[in-house]
């Protein structure tokens, strides 16, 4: 791509990501949530590797990484969803952090902790299927 | 009661492409027209006139608000959706490489 | 409203039947794309910002990889000639169409009319969800809490679809 895409990307990209990050945390008070800012999250970096190409970054090494993130945060989900068992209660996806007042950044118990871990999910895994069909074809013109 | 007949319609056009093309991208784009229909047909199910969106302000409590269920549904039906596009995106590729052709006849003609 | 819509889908239906139908696959791409663009209008129309915001980044993403694969294989859809494998598919389409549309003429006629029905199932989640979740978006609530197996389940299939593309794009194996 040409300097000009590559300085405007510069620009943008950033303000996507803190974007996606605004919709995740804000996820239980406005309309948004894990799904949608980890999708948001994705697409700064999708645009990145779109304007920048392969010569950005080692492309092998950040699919490592993302695979790596996806993983973990899966298995965060997977131990929020087991704690409400681990504190001694018989409900499988309990909601036992206090709930504080409706409105507020921090309330709603659990459910941010949710949207965070879901949206990093969600955001890396885009990342690797996107990085997974450009190493393919890096690979292919070799 | 049209509306529910149009996103049948748009179901049935879906349907008709995946049985008569011949062609593996033709055949992905008619998959996620027949998954569009689906999602909006839960939209349509959950939407109360005069209701608004439901996003509680404490302050101001509404009486009416749209059904949440179905939404929240089709909210990760939503992503999935394009996790199993680049599934299949993937695998036509391979066979691309391999068959040369997109078309499904030649490739069972390679066959064996 | 239900005029809108009606209109809207009727693009919908137009857009697929030339994605269907175009010679050029790059051109069926981007019809695909306007059956796309037109749901997250019906979304706002039908009052539902959260499904809004996910449709149309998934959208552009959907579309950039459809393209990218298009043009790295070829644009052009061989020629298809109306051969006895064609005739029997098209009669086996209709058929199909013809027994989806008896079954669809009963559920129409249980369903309630577009935007005067009632909460049913979604009654308790609500009347009071405020207090049981603390949440101020019922939707994330639902996804969350109410129904949380459900998110859990889609989640990992999220994963599985991941897992089979690396293991399909793969060439050279890993050390």
């Amino acid at each position: 791509m040409t300097t000009i895409v590559k300085q405007t990307t510069k620009l943008i990209a950033g303000m996507i990501f803190m974007y996606g990050i605004y919709v995740i945390v804000h996820g239980h008070l406005t309309p948004g949530g894990g799904f949608a800012g980890g999708v948001i999250m994705a697409g700064s970096f999708i645009l990145l590797i779109l304007a920048y190409g392969s010569d950005f970054l080692k492309l092998l090494k950040e699919e490592s990484g993302t695979t790596m993130y996806e993983n973990l945060a899966m298995i965060v989900v997977l131990f929020l969803a087991v704690s409400g068992l681990l504190i001694g209660t018989h409900v499988f996806f309990l909601n036992w952090i206090p709930k504080g007042t409706v409105g507020h950044l921090v309330s709603a118990g659990i459910l941010p902790l949710y949207n965070i871990f879901v949206g990093i999910e969600v955001a890396a895994s885009i990342v690797t299927i996107f990085l997974a069909l450009i190493i393919f074809k890096e690979e292919v013109s070799k | 009661m049209i509306v529910y007949w149009l996103c049948f319609i748009l179901f049935l056009v879906g349907l008709y492409g995946v049985i008569t093309r011949r062609n593996l991208i033709k055949i992905a784009i008619s998959l996620s027209i027949m998954e569009f229909s689906t999602f909006l047909f839960f939209a349509l199910v959950g939407y109360f006139e005069g209701g608004v969106a439901p996003i509680v302000d404490p302050a101001d409590p509404v009486k009416l608000y749209v059904d949440p269920l179905p939404q929240a549904l089709v909210l990760t039906a939503i992503v999935i959706g394009l996790a199993t596009t680049a599934l299949l995106m993937a695998v036509i590729i391979r066979i691309y490489r391999k068959y040369g052709s997109l078309d499904i006849r030649e490739i069972k003609n390679l066959r064996g | 409203m239900e005029i809108a819509i009606s209109v809207i889908t009727g693009f919908m239906i137009i857009g697929a039947l030339y994605a269907i139908h175009a010679r050029d696959l790059l051109s069926a791409v981007i019809a695909c794309g306007i059956v796309g663009y037109s749901l997250v209008i019906c979304f706002l129309l039908l009052k539902a910002p959260d499904l809004a915001i996910v449709q149309i980044v998934i959208e552009t993403i959907t579309l950039i990889i459809m393209v990218a694969v298009v043009l790295d294989s070829t644009r052009e859809e061989k020629y298809q000639k109306f051969d006895r494998q064609g005739y029997f598919t098209a009669i086996l389409s209709i058929l199909i169409i013809v027994v989806l549309f008896y079954f669809m003429m009963n559920s129409v006629s249980s369903l309630d009319p577009f935007g005067e029905g009632k909460l049913r199932m979604a009654q308790s989640y609500v009347e009071g969800a405020t207090e049981k979740t603390g949440s101020a978006n019922l939707v994330t609530g639902v996804v969350f809490d109410f129904r949380g197996y459900d998110t859990l389940g889609e989640a990992t299939v999220l994963v599985t679809a991941v897992l089979g593309v690396l293991t399909i794009m793969r060439i050279k194996g890993k050390k």
